[in-house]
């Protein structure tokens, strides 16, 4: 009894710091965003050329970024989840699934926004933009496919296995979308000017960190909903094998056998 | 050696559904032909424009014909169990999906060659130019979407599948294949076939990763 009572205890110990941590991650990703607007906004100059649009840059490639590490991680989880088959490992390749397919869609709206008063057009067929398009429409049936099966130990090896085959064809998908750009015509993005000023750099930086800590911190978030919605399930299903199984097994068989209908056919 | 007979049993068996039941022949090609003709309506009279878009029609006829044809591929599984039956069986998970992807890329070779056909004769372009480099983007182009098609149809199975989910998942991962097989085809019938070996090469890669990949993750989707 007691032993019990110290591991319950140590369970909620771990469940304080785990709170805790995530609450620092939170106020450590709000501090970084607040710090990238207002070097974003107020402490670089505008671009030479483009001038004050330029600083969607600032949230252009940090969002970009993210995509990638989000995949990235959705196939190394992935992998980790057909060796081991722990749940875990599942759980976080969906949160960071989620998380990219969001951070994708809006690096394409973003540099939507962009390309429209920079380029003249709110999409062209360039080489990255096409390959982030297509890796939107990959992630989106990974999402897809774990809606699909019925019980959570087939959903999870389902979506691993697109998880891993997802991820190593992005780059021969960005390999064919480059050839065929640039057998017609010269990509039709100029290249970023060579030098920016060390404070866009920095800013950069900087924006890259925070939205990185702003993911890590989301998929913690995610992780938790995703553990809560597994107990919920879990205790909404428990009480016909509980107290309440004998209640049910007293019942008069028409009664049983109604049930057992749907659950067979 | 003994996985490789496995697979030729598996798509023997394949291959003698199809020529008793004659889906391709009977539902697939007819499907392919409904959309070169509506791609023609669509694209107007205009000899030069279904010229020039001509290969691009083609290779969509072609990667839509195929989503039909995996779906097919699985469906007759589905049926009294047959797929618990194959993941049972005292043979290779690897071997089943070679094997279903050998009958299904048999079958694409089949309605290729009818497609092409049509598409020469419907929108006037010139397949004798060129043939040998737009028979190995078929050859290569086959094999990469039969190995996509043949690792996700499984998906198909499920009790809860939705119509969408697999041309969702399919149709994008295929699309090197697209790409390289529209070019290749592009620059054969221009009389430029000499140029289309990157697009070749990149076609074989593409068959590769994806055959080995398939090779290896197959079994996990089998499991039960």
């Amino acid at each position: 009894m007691g032993r019990t009572r110290v591991q319950a205890a140590e369970r909620v110990a771990g469940r304080v710091v785990a709170r805790r941590g995530e609450r620092v991650l939170g106020a450590l990703a709000a501090a970084g965003v607040a710090a990238t607007v207002v070097m974003a906004l107020w402490v670089t100059p505008p671009d030479a050329v483009q001038g004050d649009v330029f600083r969607l840059i600032y949230l252009h490639v940090p969002a970009a970024w993210l995509a990638y590490l989000a995949f990235a991680v959705v196939f190394v989880a992935s992998i980790a989840y057909l060796r081991t088959q722990r749940t875990r490992w599942d759980r976080l390749a969906a949160a960071s699934a989620e998380v990219g397919v969001l951070f994708t869609a809006l690096t394409l709206v973003i540099g939507s926004i962009w390309a429209k008063p920079v380029w003249g057009t709110w999409w062209t067929w360039d080489p990255r933009l096409t390959t982030t398009a297509i890796l939107l429409l990959i992630y989106l049936g990974y999402l897809a496919v774990r809606r699909l099966p019925d019980s959570p130990a087939r959903r999870g090896r389902w979506a691993a296995v697109v998880g891993v085959v997802g991820f190593v064809d992005v780059p021969i998908v960005h390999l064919s979308v480059t050839w065929w750009r640039s057998l017609h015509q010269a990509p039709a993005v100029a290249r970023f000017a060579p030098r920016m000023a060390p404070s866009m750099a920095w800013t950069l930086v900087l924006a890259v960190v925070a939205f990185t800590l702003l993911y890590a911190y989301i998929v913690t978030l995610r992780l938790r909903v995703g553990r809560l919605e597994e107990r919920a399930m879990a205790e909404a299903l428990s009480p016909r094998l509980g107290p309440g199984a004998g209640a049910s097994a007293s019942a008069s068989p028409e009664a049983q056998a109604a049930e057992e209908v749907p659950a067979g056919g | 050696m003994t996985m490789l007979r496995q697979a030729a049993a598996i798509a023997g068996k394949d291959l003698r559904i199809e020529v008793r039941g004659r889906y391709a022949l009977g539902a697939v090609l007819p499907f392919a032909a409904t959309l070169l003709i509506a791609f023609g309506m669509s694209l107007g009279p205009g000899e030069t424009l279904l010229r020039e878009t001509a290969p691009g029609l083609l290779w969509l006829a072609v990667m839509f014909a195929s989503v039909l044809s995996f779906r097919r591929a699985y469906q007759a599984e589905g049926e009294d169990g047959a797929l618990e039956g194959l993941a049972l069986a005292p043979i290779d998970r690897a071997a089943v999906f070679l094997g279903k992807a050998a009958a299904v890329a048999v079958q694409l070779w089949a309605l290729e060659v009818a497609i092409v056909l049509l598409v020469s004769g419907l929108f006037g372009l010139p397949v004798g130019r060129g043939v040998g480099v737009m028979m190995a983007g078929f050859a290569l182009g086959t094999v990469g979407l039969a190995a996509v098609g043949s690792l996700f149809g499984v998906l198909e199975e499920s009790p809860r599948a939705r119509e969408a989910v697999f041309p969702l998942l399919v149709l994008p991962l295929a699309t090197p294949v697209l790409l390289a097989g529209v070019k290749a085809t592009a620059l054969a019938t221009a009389g430029r076939g000499g140029q289309a070996g990157g697009w070749l090469g990149l076609l074989g890669a593409f068959d590769a990763v994806f055959l080995a990949a398939g090779t290896l993750v197959f079994g996990y989707l089998l499991d039960d």
